[in-house]
């Protein structure tokens, strides 16, 4: 009985310790070589790019769920950034209509996928193109102007903990009742365990796929926009490697491509990972230009470390 | 399409009538131009165990799926609570009609837990607090049924062993939310049980038919037929063939309605006797420590026995990976039971899962001849009847017990002189099977090895010599002369007792 008992502890470990050991990974070293990012602004200077990477990556989740994949993300954060910084400034009902629009799109295109078992790879792919084409058309040179309304937003100051803290444990824990807890949330992960089961018992598989497609949709949304909030101006180009930033945040948080095993709270603790360890090279002082091959490497570490683990719990 | 009927017919219940409860009229379903069911008309009858016999494809399962509402039929109806549906209903309507299907290709989700996977089946189970409600209903059912199953409602279903999983199963199905459980379909639910937690079962359906559960029971075993169920169908080539009693019946006389009566069945052959000396005996350290010894003489049938789950699989994956390390002269194959987690390419046809093995034999030449894998495929498929597909089909669109038919074709077709098998019969026909023992003493007499874990107790005639497992270790090595049901169940048994 006991042996049982610590059997489930340890299996439920295995799973959600590594997000958390990573961060700790990156975290440890970055405040020994650098104190001051302890501090409370410390943190809002390194947290604040965090929420809309913590976004993008909730909405690469949605759709991981699915067991798809979405390479669109990335061009799809900077059109919506696009659109906030042009038409939301210029005419908001247009502005907001456009963003609805895109989230409507979204989840058509999960419908689309699932009725005609078109592999998501290429359809994102090819719509990667699409919403960097809107993007160029709306603002051919970086520029614009975010509304003040989510300037003022982005720029709130909380007392004693640090806002994007705040943002992204909120985003974390509304994610993880939704998805993990919540009835529905269970319905939209049955569908990426066993489609043909959950076909059988009635529940339709192209609703779902496309509710997570939307949900991924809004998500990215608020990604665009957050991200719009603290750079103050757009790019069409401005998030394009939140596409991978936003894969690797889902599998190092202890998501799997395949089986809908994923999960919210991990998902936003591998976004702030990353995030961090992009500014802890900086801190080393590395050269610009070898810190994206390091950034490479450093994910290719902890995501080998998660097939160690992996390994071993098969064996077991 | 008036539910609210079904509890007004049924509470006036006349004792000496049995009362009907569902009744298939002229039911047909076409798979393209294959009809899998013709013109099926049966009536189950409230409180009794129907047992459905027949050869693999016979339609058994299609006939199910149609009764549980997953498939549409594309001519006939079903007929309940004196409502009629043309063409089956749907699987919400099957749901509130009180209809539930244990399917045999499993339908849990292995990411969600046991409470979560309640969930997907009874929507109802949503407002707050649906977990706790869930948990505790499927518990208390496998309690019911599996006493002693040691599972929780917090498990991830896919952490848990084919057995566990399928106990979760049978479980889900009988359990009651809200609407009155009325209909149980169990497609082959004891294929992956062991004999101990089958008794269980059968056990528990008895006891539920007593109490007005109609149950239907698809298997391959005819003993289970016979202790449980009140009157046996049987089904062949998409269509009732007959309908028996199952009091004073016995096994030939099911065998033959289901068209596949061998004459004089097959008799287990004495071997390797003339065998000698230690270069004809393989023998493996294995296990926790490698305290564990397997030894097998070179030409013979050796057979893993004891309760499902005691550590065999383990046993013959760690033997596969032995024999491939040593680079030894043997070659093997592994025919595996869970054929959908470790069995077939569910994305390549029949032709290809059958063929893939044989490319890897020794010496085989670079670039793959096309024809001479055909003719291979038309030998085999002939040899042990896969029907039911064409060879460029989706291995998918076989029968359960057709694909493991291919497995078995996969290894036996290949070089290997060692062959293991981890419980390969799952599913397969009764007429099948007896071909497929009469092939491996064959085999075995021209000197190729097998290694074999079942589940099926009779099987163990055919082992020349059987290790009995009790977790994860052998208790207890018989011989043929030893190798008794009295004896395998003391020796599946022993830690417990002692």
């Amino acid at each position: 009985m006991i042996q049982a008992v610590m059997l489930r502890a340890r299996r439920l470990d295995l799973r959600s310790v590594l997000p958390v050991a990573s961060l700790f990974a990156v975290l440890v070293p970055m405040v020994a070589v650098q104190p001051n990012t302890f501090s409370y602004f410390g943190a809002v200077m390194l947290l604040n790019l965090g929420v809309p990477i913590v976004f993008a990556t909730l909405a690469q989740l949605a759709v991981i769920t699915a067991n798809e994949l979405d390479l669109s993300i990335g061009s799809f954060v900077s059109l919506v950034a696009c659109i906030g910084a042009t038409l939301l400034v210029r005419s908001p009902w247009l502005g907001w209509a456009a963003l609805a629009g895109c989230v409507v799109l979204y989840a058509l295109v999960g419908a689309l996928i699932e009725y005609r078992r078109i592999s998501s790879v290429v359809v994102t792919l090819g719509l990667s193109f699409v919403w960097n084409g809107l993007a160029v058309l709306l603002l051919p040179s970086p520029g614009g102007t975010s509304p003040g309304w989510l300037s003022t937003l982005m720029g709130f100051q909380s007392p004693i903990i640090p806002a994007p803290l705040l943002w992204t444990a909120a985003i974390g824990i509304g994610g993880h009742f939704l998805l993990m807890r919540s009835s529905v949330g269970v319905g939209l992960r049955g569908v990426g365990g066993n489609p043909g089961a959950m076909r059988r018992f009635g529940w339709s598989v192209i609703r779902s796929k496309a509710v997570l497609f939307g949900c991924a949709g809004l998500l990215g949304v608020c990604s665009g926009l957050t991200l719009l909030g603290l750079a103050t101006s757009a790019d069409a180009n401005i998030a394009l490697r939140y596409t991978l930033l936003s894969v690797a945040g889902v599998i190092l948080g202890g998501g799997e491509f395949v089986g809908g095993r994923v999960s919210a709270l991990g998902a936003v603790l591998g976004a702030i990972t990353l995030t961090l360890a992009s500014s802890f090279l900086s801190f080393l002082q590395i050269a610009p230009e070898w810190q994206i091959g390091l950034q490479g490497m450093i994910l290719i570490a902890v995501l080998s470390l998660r097939l160690v683990f992996r390994g071993k719990g098969a064996r077991r | 399409m008036n539910h609210s009927e079904s509890t007004v017919l049924g509470a006036p219940c006349d004792e000496a009538l049995p009362e009907r409860l569902l009744s298939v009229r002229g039911v047909d379903v076409k798979f393209g131009n294959v009809c899998a069911l013709q013109g099926v008309a049966f009536d189950f009858v409230k409180g009794e165990c129907v047992a459905i016999a027949g050869h693999n494809g016979a339609g058994k399962s299609t006939l199910m799926s149609v009764l549980a509402g997953a498939r549409r039929a594309n001519a006939g109806s079903v007929q309940i609570d004196g409502a009629s549906f043309e063409c089956g209903f749907d699987a919400n309507q099957a749901r509130t009609l009180g209809i539930r299907c244990v399917f045999q290709e499993l339908s849990l989700c292995p990411n969600l837990t046991i409470e979560e996977n309640m969930r997907v089946v009874h929507p109802q189970l949503k407002h707050f607090g649906w977990r706790k409600r869930a948990g505790a209903i499927i518990e208390a059912q496998l309690d019911a049924i599996f006493p002693g199953h040691g599972l929780r409602g917090t498990d991830v279903v896919g952490d848990l062993s084919l057995t566990q999983q399928q106990m979760v199963e049978i479980a889900r199905g009988f359990a009651r939310v809200d609407t009155p459980v009325r209909l149980v379909i169990l497609d082959e639910p004891t294929s992956s049980l062991d004999k101990y937690t089958s008794e269980q079962l059968l056990a528990y359906i008895r006891q539920s038919a007593s109490d007005g559960v109609t149950c239907i029971l698809i298997t391959h075993m005819l003993e289970e037929m016979l202790h449980s169920a009140d009157r046996i169908m049987v089904m062949r080539d998409g269509k009732v063939v007959s309908t028996l009693a199952a009091a004073n019946l016995d096994k030939e006389q099911i065998i033959r309605a289901m068209g596949q009566f061998v004459e004089g069945g097959v008799t287990p052959v004495q071997r390797g006797a003339e065998t000698n000396g230690a270069a004809a005996t393989l023998r493996w350290k294995v296990g926790p420590g490698k305290r564990t010894s397997i030894d097998a003489v070179r030409g013979t049938i050796v057979g893993f026995a004891g309760l499902a789950g005691q550590g065999q699989t383990a046993l013959l994956h760690e033997i596969y990976a032995e024999v491939r390390k040593r680079r030894s002269q043997q070659a093997v194959a592994f025919v595996a039971g869970d054929r959908r987690a470790d069995g077939v390419f569910i994305d390549w046809t029949i032709a290809q899962n059958f063929d893939i093995r044989r490319l890897y034999n020794r010496g085989s030449p670079t670039w793959i001849d096309g024809g001479a894998l055909r003719g291979l495929f038309d030998t085999w498929a002939r040899k042990i009847n896969i029907r039911g597909a064409a060879p460029t089909e989706n291995i998918l669109s076989l029968s359960g017990g057709n694909q493991q038919k291919v497995l078995f074709a996969r290894a036996l077709a290949s070089d290997a002189d060692l062959v293991l098998m981890d419980d390969p019969m799952r599913g397969v026909d009764i007429g099948t099977k007896l071909e497929i023992y009469a092939l491996l003493q064959a085999e075995a007499a021209k000197g190729r090895t097998f290694i074999w874990y079942t589940t099926e107790n009779d099987e163990f005639a055919y082992c020349d010599r059987t290790y009995v497992f009790r977790a994860g270790k052998v208790t207890r090595v018989l011989d043929r002369s030893e190798c008794t049901e009295e004896a395998l169940l003391a020796a599946s048994f022993e830690e417990l007792t002692s």
